[in-house]
């Protein structure tokens, strides 16, 4: 018998967090594939996360959308044809147009879409339907990124490399909990702190998992990044640690912005109060700065999510430009990105803010992208950014929409409102991988079902600029089809055909590295150019590589070249010809190295990409946060991400691996805040602010900053009855950036009271009874539920005979606690166990069990203890009277027992009322004759 | 030689006592057994067995007859004691025969109810007592209609033992469930369905107007009307204390005769142990508290300080492959609270009866492995809160999992 020869592993990207990790699928023939972390893959040298190592288990069928779906008359959504779905969407979009202008119509994307699906709505709202209405969930993310480093280079520019991670000395991470969220550069960080003794410095308000490894732990008071890095300026220019050569050449503003550093922070006594830290910790961290060449900043979600994110992103900027330390080996300020495309989806331009391929809106860019779309109907301005276009929403000005690849019904600030107002568009259009999320079941009209992750073909770009290849290795299943496809398919009923030709992802980028390339000269810094002219072949194999890539210009922009051959030490691969386009098969390009980005860093010798080429110094905002807590609302409620989840957990809700980690939505306080708030751990806890409420697992934990609470943003309507947290976050923006400070609304925490508490197990979704507080769990071959209640468990018995009915119910009965295994045969079915919430049972052993084929008698026996059978069964009873089972005595005869009066004396069977001895003897004799 | 002790009665407690004596004190008492019946002491919880054709007569037989010549035992079998002339401690037997005694043991059983209704001694109604009565059984009743009149545990075992050796067998009971001193409403069910499906039709609420026939049983007519044909009809409603001997002797009677803690009667010298007995107001019809006595009495005969203080009873059916086993307060009294385990498809029901943090009750169907775990939990009255919520699930896990929380 030989194995089936097994399917060639596929090159792809792991579809979660913006490191980009490089993944070796191979398919295992059955709609399923082994994963294996990328050994040539730049960005994890065959690393992986827990989340993208147990992506194997998300790849099932269930919950999946596999054909399109029409809200028909009577409300509910019923399969359609593709043709007819399209001519809904077209047609929605055409009237709403005709009736009320461009603007009315707008596309919500995802930085989970590649860039040729961004590319394709892009360029269909931006240049055909005539409104800048296309914003993402980038927005919600690292927006204030973009802005800071338009600000302050002139574009949106990412100057280092991951390669800097292994070759810093001094790593400051700000805002960011890279060993959950990152973890792979984190294991980078650790492991050059290994290696070379980088020491590591944490900037958060909270005591995260990555604070655990550092050296040096700055508990920051909620919004004050600003303030601490203002004084780090101070104090860089007050003992002479500043590059003035560096900033002398390339960059301008500094008098001001240390102006408004010195009102801000004055000295470290000053920074250390206003950022609610020790002055000691604060000059500790001062000097390590001012002493440590080779320094990366890493900053994410704590600098972005902020009403003044864009500030801070700036002040951490302004401090690496005072240094010079900038694009130079272990060096730099580096943007974490949360989300695997991000960076493509602002390449590409897929932000309200922004035209295409890093142009703005002004006159010369909407003519030089009008021309090169050959486009009917450029939009003149910008459009609406995310939390604005909601709004839009929510007003009724905005009244169709087409959401791709997201949830804005959970990850919206005032969620609860953006939901209701999605369900009173005239059109909401939704392309997804999922039969129900929120979103979806707000209202959708048309649902699009999306080729998903392993289904679809296309690129992403990670933090460090690399544009990686993700690359299909199973089929589309049903009638799911890619995003661009769906773009181009609208765009044709719309009359724009000849625009939207595309025969495949290859064609799109072509078509996005020529535009990046169009009359750029330099002008721009995102520009591929050089694979503007890439074969099929070529894009099939095109291997990790970080952009810029420009084509050879026989003229050069002015002061370009000798810019560009300053800025780096090797020409490096933005000047290589070798993925142009070839009439015969090229070469396959060599897979790259770990490190050999290091030619790609920008800015080391200057070149920013302002007109006069040198970069800015900003002079910040005073730091405050947008709200302001009150007696009613006396905390700040932060939100975040966990280590084994990923957003709304539509992929990472399927792992059973990964709901192990953290199963419940929670939310931590510190002793303190919980002792006078009276909530205790593992209890219960209203949250609330003045957008909404949700009820929550307490985790008290001295990680957790006084007067902060802390909660997940994963969970949805869909996953947990009451902790979708995006509704109880505030709306105030950054006012560059459009990003939402999720991390600071006012909040208050009340114990909520559920006496009772219990899990269950079952093959298909559960309904619960309103008012039970549930949790979904994934588990293999079924769901699981963690749930708490007000009814007492008596009253269960009734609702879980319902939920299993048409199977055999094992029950346990005792005042205070109900207990309910159905079985079909030998197979666990289901199960239902609830009582005291302070004393609820494990759950891993009866999960275990139904995750099982079979259940053993001897376990099912004990199956409602949650416990499995300590040892064997007992068999068939033989001595009723001192309850001897024919197993142990069997295993008497075994030891030695050779009689019914030897029984008697080593297990007492047969002693007592003697009934069981004519059959103890038939026992006996028959166990010495096997014996024999 | 020893002391003369005159035990009457040949049944299972006499010969646990004599047992238990020749354990303890060997020799220092001359022992005599009376036996009504003409043979060795057997085990008459086997005789369901025996009708069921499970076991042969020689293998209930409780002891060899070497077992009690050793033991110096002089066995007087086949031939009634008659009298007990206790003012000259003798006890005269129906040949004439007489026997002294220092110390007198009253082990004399019980006798079958017959129901007081028209036929009942018609040829073919009969009792499930003894091995003459199986033989009876066996005799009469293979491959024809049998009526058990009685639901408990000795009916149940009769009909068992008849649709094993092949009658067709109709089990009639007054009350609305089988074994309700035993069990309650739910384990009654199961306990009714595993009979059935063995074959026997269970009738309840049925209660037995008149046998008819002309000598011969041909038919139990039921007070509703009903009318079962039948070739043989076993009553098995219950047995009342065989206190004749005791009676004529002027013992203190009541239902049984009456014994202190220390099993002994109203006349010195002479005690009585067993289904004849009284002890504070109950007597015991199983085997368990006679063996109790029994082993009180040796202790106290050999010496000891023994009390006797009662037994908290415990059933088990001896129907084979039908687990039963039912102890203590089972129905739960005021402020009980109980804990029930089912699984239909093992067939399996437990109920805990819990009082005051101490288990009480129990009724098990279909797993009783760990019924006398319970039983000992019920006597010692031990407080069980730390191990609550295992308890249903067996000694194992629930003393693997003591230390722990729940």
């Amino acid at each position: 018998m030989t194995a089936p020869a097994p399917l060639p592993a596929i090159r792809t990207t792991c579809p979660y967090c913006g490191v980009g990790c490089g993944i070796l699928a191979t398919p295992d023939g059955r709609g399923g594939a082994a994963i294996t972390g990328d050994p040539e893959h730049p960005a994890n040298a065959g690393r992986l996360c827990s989340k993208g190592a147990a992506l194997g288990e998300t790849l099932s069928l269930d919950g999946r959308l596999l054909h399109p779906m029409l809200r028909g008359t009577n409300g509910t959504l019923a399969r359609t044809t593709w043709d007819d779905a399209i001519d809904r969407i077209a047609g929605g979009f055409r009237r709403v147009i005709d009736r009320h202008g461009p603007d009315a119509v707008a596309f919500y994307l995802s930085g989970q879409l590649l860039t040729e699906d961004y590319y394709a709505a892009n360029k269909l709202m931006k240049g055909f339907l005539g409104s800048a209405n296309v914003d993402t969930n980038s927005r919600l993310c690292m927006s204030s990124s973009v802005a800071g480093h338009r600000r302050s280079f002139g574009a949106d520019v990412v100057p280092g490399v991951y390669a800097d991670l292994d070759e810093a000395d001094l790593i400051v991470l700000v805002g960011s909990n890279a060993a959950w969220c990152h973890p792979v550069l984190h294991q980078r960080m650790m492991a050059a702190r290994r290696r070379r003794g980088t020491r590591i410095v944490v900037v958060d308000p909270r005591r995260t998992a990555t604070a655990e490894d550092a050296d040096l732990l700055l508990t920051i008071a909620p919004g004050m990044d600003a303030a601490l890095f203002s004084g780090l300026l101070v104090h860089l220019a007050d003992t002479g640690a500043l590059d003035r050569a560096y900033m002398d050449a390339h960059t301008s503003g500094f008098d001001e912005a240390l102006g408004r550093a010195r009102a801000i922070a004055p000295d470290t006594a000053a920074t250390a109060a206003a950022a609610g830290l020790a002055a000691g910790d604060v000059a500790h961290f001062f000097d390590l700065f001012a002493a440590t060449g080779r320094t990366v900043t890493a900053f994410s979600q704590g600098v972005n999510q902020s009403a003044q994110g864009t500030d801070k992103v700036s002040a951490i900027i302004n401090c690496h430009l005072a240094t010079g330390r900038i694009g130079r080996p272990g060096m730099g300020p580096l943007s974490l990105t949360g989300q695997p495309n991000a960076m493509g989806g602002r390449e590409v331009g897929g932000l309200a803010n922004q035209l295409a391929a890093h142009m703005g809106f002004l006159p010369a860019d909407i003519d030089r992208v009008g021309r090169f779309w050959n486009a009917p109907a450029m939009a003149g301005a910008e459009g609406l950014k995310a939390v604005d276009m909601f709004a839009a929403v929510e007003r009724g000005d905005i009244k169709a929409l087409w959401v791709m690849a997201t949830n804005p019904a959970v990850s919206l600030p005032r969620a609860g409102a953006v939901r209701e107002a999605l369900g009173r568009l005239d059109l909401l259009v939704v392309s997804e991988n999922v039969l129900a999320n929120d979103t979806v079941t707000a209202g959708a009209h048309v649902l699009l079902p999306a080729a998903a992750w392993g289904e679809k073909d296309g690129t992403v770009t990670n933090s460090e600029r690399r544009i990686s290849r993700q690359r299909a290795f199973l089929p589309a299943p049903g009638e799911a089809m890619p995003d661009w496809w769906m773009v181009a398919q609208v765009a044709r009923r719309l009359g724009f055909a000849d625009a939207f030709a595309y025969g495949g992802a290859a064609d799109i980028f072509r078509e996005h590295a020529a535009l990046s390339g169009f009359e750029n000269d330099g002008a721009r810094a995102f520009d591929i150019g050089a694979l503007a002219d890439i074969s099929d072949p070529d894009y099939d194999a095109l291997q990790p590589m970080q952009w810029p890539a420009r084509a050879p210009s026989p003229l050069p922009a002015c002061g370009e070249r000798s810019d560009r051959s300053a800025e780096r030490d090797d020409p490096g691969e933005g000047a290589s010809p070798r993925m142009r386009r070839q009439e015969s098969p090229s070469p396959r390009p060599s897979p790259r190295k770990r490190g050999e980005g290091e030619d790609s860093r920008l800015f080391a010798t200057g070149g920013f990409v302002t007109p006069d080429r040198r970069a800015r110094f900003i002079a910040v905002a005073p730091p405050a946060l947008r709200t302001a807590t009150d007696d009613a609302f006396p905390f700040r409620l932060n939100t975040g991400r966990v280590r084994d989840h990923w957003h709304t957990m539509t992929r990472t809700g399927k792992s059973p691996r990964l709901g192990c980690h953290l199963p419940e939505p929670f939310v931590e306080i510190h002793p303190d805040d919980a002792a006078s708030a009276g909530v205790t751990h593992g209890g219960f806890a209203r949250a609330v602010t003045s957008h909404g409420a949700c009820v929550l697992k307490v985790a008290v934990t001295d990680s957790q900053r006084r007067g902060s609470l802390f909660a997940p943003i994963h969970w949805s309507g869909e996953t947990a009855s009451s902790a979708r947290i995006g509704e109880l976050v505030v709306n105030a923006t950054d006012p560059f950036s459009g990003q939402p400070e999720a991390k600071a609304t006012p909040a208050a925490i009340t114990p909520a009271v559920l006496p009772w508490a219990g899990f269950a197990l079952s093959r298909t979704p559960l309904a619960f009874p309103a008012g039970t507080w549930w949790a979904r769990v994934a588990i293999a071959g079924g769901v699981g539920y963690l749930f708490a209640t007000t009814a007492e468990p008596g009253h269960w018995a009734e609702i879980a005979r319902k939920m299993f009915a048409g199977r055999a119910h094992a029950e346990y009965v005792e005042p205070g606690l109900y207990r309910l295994a159905a079985f079909t045969g030998h197979r666990l079915d289901g199960a239902l166990f609830v009582g005291p919430a302070d004393s609820t049972p494990q759950w891993d052993t009866v999960r275990a069990l139904f995750e099982g084929e079979t259940v053993a008698v001897a376990d099912r026996r004990v199956v409602l203890s949650a416990r499995r059978a300590g040892g064997r069964d007992a068999g068939a009873l033989v001595c009723a009277c001192f309850g001897v089972g024919v197993i142990a005595i069997r295993d008497a005869v075994a030891a030695g027992a050779c009689d019914v009066a030897a029984i008697g004396a080593t297990l007492r069977a047969g002693t007592n009322c003697g009934s069981c001895l004519p059959e103890l003897k038939r026992i006996v004799a028959r166990e010495l004759k096997a014996a024999e | 030689m020893g002391e003369p002790l005159v035990i009457i009665g040949n049944g299972m407690a006499a010969a646990r006592l004599a047992e238990e004596l020749t354990t303890r004190v060997l020799g220092r008492y001359a022992i005599a057994v009376i036996g009504e019946e003409p043979r060795l002491a057997y085990n008459r919880v086997l005789l369901s067995s025996l009708l069921a054709d499970e076991v042969t007569t020689a293998e209930l037989e409780l002891k060899s007859a070497r077992w009690w010549r050793d033991r110096g035992v002089t066995l007087v079998y086949g031939c009634p004691a008659v009298a007990i002339e206790t003012d000259i401690r003798r006890v005269r037997l129906a040949n004439g025969a007489t026997l002294p005694y220092a110390k007198l043991v009253l082990a004399t059983g019980s006798r079958p109810i017959r129901l007081p209704v028209s036929g009942a001694t018609l040829a073919g109604v009969l009792t499930f007592r003894d091995i003459a009565d199986v033989e009876n059984l066996r005799h009469t009743g293979a491959g024809r209609r049998a009526v058990v009149i009685g639901g408990g545990l000795l009916g149940l075992e009769a009909a068992h033992g008849l649709a094993r050796a092949g009658a067709q067998v109709s089990l009639v009971h007054l009350m609305d469930r089988l074994m309700e001193r035993q069990l309650d409403a739910r384990a009654a069910a199961m306990l009714r369905a595993e009979v059935e499906a063995r074959g026997v039709t269970v009738l309840t609420r049925a209660e037995t107007a008149a046998i008819d026939g002309r000598g011969h049983v041909e038919a139990v007519a039921l007070r509703d009307g009903r009318r079962l044909e039948a070739d043989l009809v076993v009553f098995a409603i219950g047995i009342r204390p065989n206190v004749d001997l005791a009676r004529t002797a002027g013992l203190a009677i009541d239902r049984g005769i009456t014994v202190d803690d220390g099993l002994a009667t109203s006349r010195a010298g002479i005690f009585a142990i067993g289904e004849c007995a009284e002890h504070k107001g109950t007597c015991y019809g199983l085997i368990e508290p006679a063996y109790e006595q029994a082993r009180i009495l040796a202790r106290r005969l050999a010496g000891e300080n023994a009390h006797y203080t009662g037994s908290v009873l415990a059933t088990n059916l001896k129907v084979s492959g039908v687990n039963v086993f039912s102890a203590g307060d089972f129905l739960g009294r005021a402020g009980a609270e109980e804990i029930v385990l089912t699984d239909p498809g093992l067939n399996v029901y437990k109920k805990l009866v819990i009082a005051d943090d101490r288990l009480v009750g129990v009724v098990l169907f279909g797993d009783t492995i760990d019924g006398p775990w319970y039983l000992d939990l019920i006597r010692s009255g031990a407080p069980i809160a730390a191990i609550r919520h295992h308890l249903a699930f067996g000694r194992i896990l629930a003393e693997a999992t003591e230390p722990m929380a729940a």
